[in-house]
């Protein structure tokens, strides 16, 4: 078999690109999601108040941007706050979400698996347990059909 | 509840005719099949076969007695029965990819077919030239169109579709018909014109809390009765009911269930749906608060017969599953053992219906009782 004179770098050439139905999202205004507030976070989570601290730190979710500091920033802030609660505390931090908020939080818990540090997996597993009693499973749907992302 | 199971294989698509007593499936294949009922038992009666890839979508013109069934072929077929058997005309629809789903207009002058072309079309009869002509609706679909509906002033249509949203097009063929009169959804209806598109899906209440994050796939759309309200579902476990006019106003429930593929109207303000959970549920509309709540679930509970399980039994299962129970909890206590497809209103409309019909991947289709459904399950509102 003789060998192929000609380049085969014609096939490494992302076709859709050149597509002129390329579906492209549509950008949403982003500059003003920064995350959840570290300080206020911080201090709710001194004074002990963690289910104030788990409001606080759902709010804001930096899901339109593309900066991905901002991103980390907020998964690192979330993933403190779920870490200090007490086990037999999550129930009733769960409880205390309304429907979209648990979204949110199922989001950052699957966002949180993603990268596990030693004890985090446990944590957010716990987490999951409690957050799946309340949602269902179409909370996990929608984390798996979202488009933006935390 | 009858229960009856057609096949082993999914049932791709069906349709019933005017007074029921025969319905047309596609098991999955390049056919369709026609069953008459008999008594209890259903006999197949006819065997429509032309298309060269999958039927996708059937449809059965009460009035006028014709099935319209289109494919994966990129074909659709429209079929009159003349002398006990039925015959096929070929309908050009120009689109390059498979067509998915097909509707006859509630005057049957017309039909509308989605496609993963991106567009959908609108055929209509040629009296001069003697065949089916059809016209797009291009802009500004995004992607393949999986659902459709007719609002029953026969003009407008309600299209959801694979980039997230449900729209709402004008279709009027001015060839086979006058011009519409106003309705809440617009007054300006020349063809092609969209009326009405959904943001994806998302709680319009709170949009801070991120609801908004695109939604899925639209897999199902539905018109009330009247016309004024539209829901749709779609593959974030959502479910959305718009009113016309009130173009901000979108009420969508986030369910805890997987995502539901089909959804109708039962009464003006009550919807059942159903999808991969293999169950239907019901959601209540509420059109004062703009509210959709979550009504129930419709299925019949299964008489599990608790029997004392023998030790010989319980050796078994240990041997076999590791498992000392009887481990009934890997069956589905649901009638549909896998998910549900399709659903069809059989008796009464979509205003007071009294019987509907459901269809699954499990080959299996059943008939849905309304009011014995109300009476066995306590807290069950049908407003």
């Amino acid at each position: 078999m003789s060998k192929q004179p000609t380049s085969a770098r014609f096939r490494r050439v992302d076709v859709d690109e050149y597509d002129e139905n390329k579906f492209v999202d549509e950008e949403d205004g982003a500059e003003n999601q920064l995350g959840p507030d570290e300080a206020e976070v911080d201090s709710l989570c001194g004074t002990g108040n963690l289910i104030e601290a788990l409001h606080a730190v759902l709010k804001n979710p930096p899901i339109n941007t593309k900066n991905q500091n901002v991103k980390d920033r907020a998964e690192g802030l979330v993933l403190k706050v779920l870490t200090a609660f007490k086990s037999s505390d999550i129930e009733k931090g769960v409880q205390s979400l309304d429907r979209n908020s648990v979204d949110l939080l199922m989001k950052y818990i699957y966002k949180g698996f993603e990268k596990p540090s030693e004890n985090s997996s446990a944590v957010l597993l716990q987490w999951h347990e409690k957050a799946l009693a309340v949602g269902g499973v179409g909370s996990i749907v929608r984390v798996l059909t979202a488009r933006k992302t935390v | 509840m009858s229960y009856h199971s057609f096949l082993l294989e999914p049932i791709s698509c069906h349709a019933w005719n005017k007074d029921q007593s025969q319905i047309a499936l596609c098991p999955n294949n390049h056919e369709v099949h026609i069953y008459k009922k008999d008594g209890a038992k259903w006999t197949k009666v006819h065997e429509l076969k032309e298309h060269n890839g999958q039927v996708t979508g059937i449809d059965w013109a009460p009035e006028s007695n014709r099935i319209v069934t289109c494919g994966a072929d990129r074909n659709a077929y429209v079929w009159t029965l003349k002398d006990g058997v039925w015959k096929p005309t070929l309908v050009i629809l120009r689109i390059n990819r498979a067509a998915r789903c097909v509707r006859w207009a509630p005057r049957e002058n017309k039909f509308a077919v989605g496609s993963g072309s991106r567009l959908i079309s609108i055929c209509y009869f040629e009296q001069e030239n003697d065949w089916w002509v059809c016209k797009h609706i291009k802009k500004p679909i995004r992607s393949t169109i999986l659902s459709l509906d007719w609002h029953p002033n026969n003009v407008l249509l309600a299209a959801g579709s694979c980039d997230f949203k449900c729209r709402v097009f004008s279709a009027y063929i001015k060839e086979v018909e006058e011009k519409p009169g106003p309705t809440p959804w617009g007054s300006k209806m020349p063809f092609g014109e969209m009326l009405f598109e959904s943001g994806g899906s998302g709680a319009v209440s709170q949009p801070s809390a991120g609801a908004s994050g695109g939604g899925g796939w639209v897999h199902s759309v539905c018109f009330s009765h009247s016309g004024n309200k539209l829901a749709w579902t779609s593959h974030d476990s959502t479910v959305s009911v718009a009113e016309g006019g009130k173009s901000a106003t979108v009420s969508s429930l986030s369910s805890e269930t997987l995502p539901l593929l089909c959804v109708t109207f039962i009464t003006e303000n009550s919807l059942v749906a159903a999808g991969h959970d293999c169950y239907p549920v019901l959601f209540v509309y509420d059109g004062a608060k703009g509210s959709l709540v979550f009504g129930g679930k419709l299925d019949v509970p299964k008489q599990s017969a608790q029997k004392g399980i023998s030790a010989r039994e319980r050796f078994q299962n240990l041997d076999r599953r590791a498992s000392e129970g009887q481990g009934s909890d890997k069956e589905l206590s649901s009638l549909h053992k896998n998910s549900i497809s399709q659903i069809s209103v059989l008796d009464g409309g979509r205003a007071q219906c009294t019987r509907f019909c459901t269809t699954g991947m499990d080959g299996g289709m059943t008939i849905w009782d309304v009011k014995t459904l109300e009476n066995s399950m306590k807290n069950l509102k049908i407003v």
